[in-house]
């Protein structure tokens, strides 16, 4: 049985290459223990010139050692999923790994039957199927989405985390190139007064989660999202239809959007009241703090990654600003007392995700690895310090400080301010 | 002809620069129309339907009432359960707050945080109770509305809620809310 025996072989290599793995440190957490157990099934070929590949297939699948997954939480109806951003390369999310935001479960909707209601301070009340809304000019845009809540782990002075993964801090942000018709287009059509200020945007889920958006961001650049890299955009991004407010706080871009009212003010909707406002110090609290500031965050090295070895390390991370086009990111290897600019990867486009790269000879000294994004703004990320400063310690809403990773001398990276604080 | 046309033009739109919308060159010259006509006239019946916000003056109440011991009835029936006896043990949100306080905000909770009372009727009857969503009558959810406030010290035992009443409700800290004023640029706040 020939197949049999080189099976078995395969799985002595596996066996030898697995406790390789264990004595080179490699296996760390249970992801990794995960990865090596898919490597086994199915066995692959000890060499794949002689063996023909497989057929082609109507659906593909990643290659079984690669097993990016998102995290998820308790399985309540109101919850969240972080993207594994230490597992991504470039900018773009897999929109199966895009991170999922919802307050009542992610509903079951079909394209056929869905429709949008435009109407309020309108001339001409209108429903659409996504039939009529695919027949407008359509533009598609490479825009990041991002939780208010996303980094909101790391600004408590008296629980901030130590072994967390970029996925757990920052995995709610995502970039997909999504595909719509601008909603300035449809206002167009429905004859929008001219004297209407706001909307108030409504989503088909058991929720009917729903945001008042300023009529000048949605005359702006704001899209009724209908496809995401690629393919029809997926339920838990909103299918089949979603609002997308380029740069701002992902709650106020609705999903599964149902209905659009023209209005003059703002509706005060739960999840612009109670929720997604932030308290400051001074006893004030913000509201439609809708702009996600200029923000970076080293993706590799990071917890719970070891660097094996001293020497030449690439040093990567995403930075985005939903102000714009982020100008420059610096690095600093040695806590902030010097930096250094980053190369940024091409094309850096407005109010997405820019991968940087910073090449690091490290000497194996403990090192405190720092980003720092700027924007067209002028607006330089903000050390904590500054943001308790500011805001006070009561809210962790858009918190966007510069995330500081520290390598021990041992090569284990956690996250952590070290003396800075 | 008309099928191609407009495939290139949406490929002419795609192309585009950032910024630009709707406007659009086509191929054959033609100027595309000021509106396309996609789409179908939506009936008042049909804009009534699902036209169910209401905003903070009032605007979208429906008739009906609801008084505290009404309200208590509700509660105890389809609220208890996930936001506990006297809305305060949970498990989930926590929607009462009285007791005296020092450190803004006490709680995210409807007496301690809400802006405004118009957003509970708002919010409840379309997303509460949060296994069978939508299906509180006006009457059920003014009274459950009453019942709130009255746990939260807001308004007195024989309150009634309706159109009026409930818009006229002024809640502790609306005043405290203030706009955005980061600006991008140099400032930190
Ligand atoms: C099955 C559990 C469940 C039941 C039953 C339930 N709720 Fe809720 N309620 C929740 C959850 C969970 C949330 C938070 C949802 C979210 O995070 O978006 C919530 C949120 C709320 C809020 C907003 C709290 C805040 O501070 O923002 C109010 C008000 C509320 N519920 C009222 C009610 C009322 C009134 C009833 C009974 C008619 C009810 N709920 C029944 C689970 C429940």
């Amino acid at each position: 049985m020939a197949s049999n025996s080189r099976s078995s072989i395969s799985r002595r290599t596996w066996i030898a290459a697995t406790s390789g793995a264990v004595a080179a440190g490699l296996i760390k957490t249970k992801a990794d223990a995960v990865k090596l157990v898919a490597q086994e099934a199915p066995t692959p070929p000890d060499d794949p010139t002689k063996v023909p590949g497989r057929f082609t297939s109507e659906v593909g699948v990643r290659a079984p050692e690669e097993r990016p997954r998102r995290l998820t939480r308790s399985q309540t109806l109101s919850s969240s999923s972080r993207t594994p951003l230490q597992e991504l390369q470039g900018t773009i999310t897999p929109a199966d790994l895009h991170f999922e935001r919802h307050h009542a479960g992610i509903p079951d909707i079909r394209a056929g039957r869905h429709e949008l209601l435009v109407h309020g301070m309108v001339e001409r009340p209108m429903v659409f199927s996504m039939a009529d809304l695919k027949r407008y000019p359509s533009v598609a845009r490479t825009y990041f989405l991002e939780c208010s809540g996303n980094g909101g782990g790391a600004y408590n002075r008296e629980r901030m985390p130590v072994e967390i993964t970029p996925q757990a801090l920052d995995g709610l942000l995502s970039t997909s190139e999504w595909v719509g018709v601008p909603v300035s287009t449809i206002l167009n059509e429905v004859g929008a007064d001219p004297a209407a200020t706001w909307i108030l945007a409504e989503g088909a889920d058991a929720a009917v989660m729903s945001r008042s958006v300023p009529m000048e961001k949605i005359m702006d650049d704001s899209l009724l999202a209908y496809g995401q890299n690629g393919e029809a955009i997926r339920p838990e991004q909103g299918y089949p239809l979603r609002l997308l407010l380029p740069g701002w706080e992902g709650n106020a871009s609705v999903k599964w959007l149902r209905r659009i009212e023209v209005t003059d003010r703002p509706t005060m909707t739960r999840d612009e009241t109670s929720r997604y406002t932030d308290p400051l110090k001074g006893g004030l609290s913000r509201q439609f703090s809708f702009f996600m500031d200029a923000k970076s965050t080293i993706t590799f090295p990071a917890y719970p990654y070891t660097l094996p070895d001293t020497g030449w390390w690439e040093i990567q991370g995403l930075a985005w600003t939903g102000r714009g086009r982020i100008t420059r990111v610096d690095i600093s290897t040695d806590g902030g007392r010097s930096w250094t600019e980053a190369e940024l990867q091409e094309p850096i486009l407005p109010k997405s995700t820019v991968r940087f790269r910073h090449l690091w000879n490290w000497d194996g000294s403990e090192s405190l690895l720092i980003s720092r994004a700027v924007d067209e703004t002028g607006y330089v990320q903000p050390t904590v310090q500054q943001l308790w400063e500011a805001r006070g310690e009561r809210t962790a809403y858009h918190n966007n400080q510069q995330r500081v990773w520290k390598v021990g001398a041992d090569g284990a990276v956690t996250f952590g301010l070290g003396d800075l604080v | 002809m008309r099928r191609v046309a407009l495939a290139t033009m949406v490929l002419a739109v795609g192309c585009a620069p950032a910024g630009s919308s709707s406007a659009a060159g086509s191929s054959d010259g033609a100027e595309p129309p000021e509106l396309f006509g996609f789409g179908s006239a939506a009936s008042a019946e049909r804009v009534a339907m699902w036209d169910i916000d209401v905003k903070p003056d009032g605007e979208g109440l429906p008739p009906g009432s609801g008084t505290v011991a009404e309200g208590e009835q509700i509660y105890l029936m389809q609220c208890i359960a996930c936001h506990g006896p006297t809305g305060t043990e949970g498990p989930n949100d926590v929607l009462v707050t009285r007791e005296p306080w020092e450190e803004w905000p006490a709680g995210r909770t409807v007496g301690g945080y809400w802006p405004y009372a118009t957003t509970l009727y708002d919010y409840i009857v379309k997303a509460m109770p949060q296994l069978t969503p939508g299906t509180m009558t006006a009457d059920e959810t003014y009274a459950v509305i009453a019942y709130i406030l009255y746990l939260n010290d807001l308004v007195p035992e024989d309150a009634v809620m309706n159109a009026e009443t409930l818009p006229a409700i002024e809640m502790p800290y609306r005043d405290r809310f203030v706009p955005d004023d980061r600006t991008g640029g140099s400032v930190i706040r």
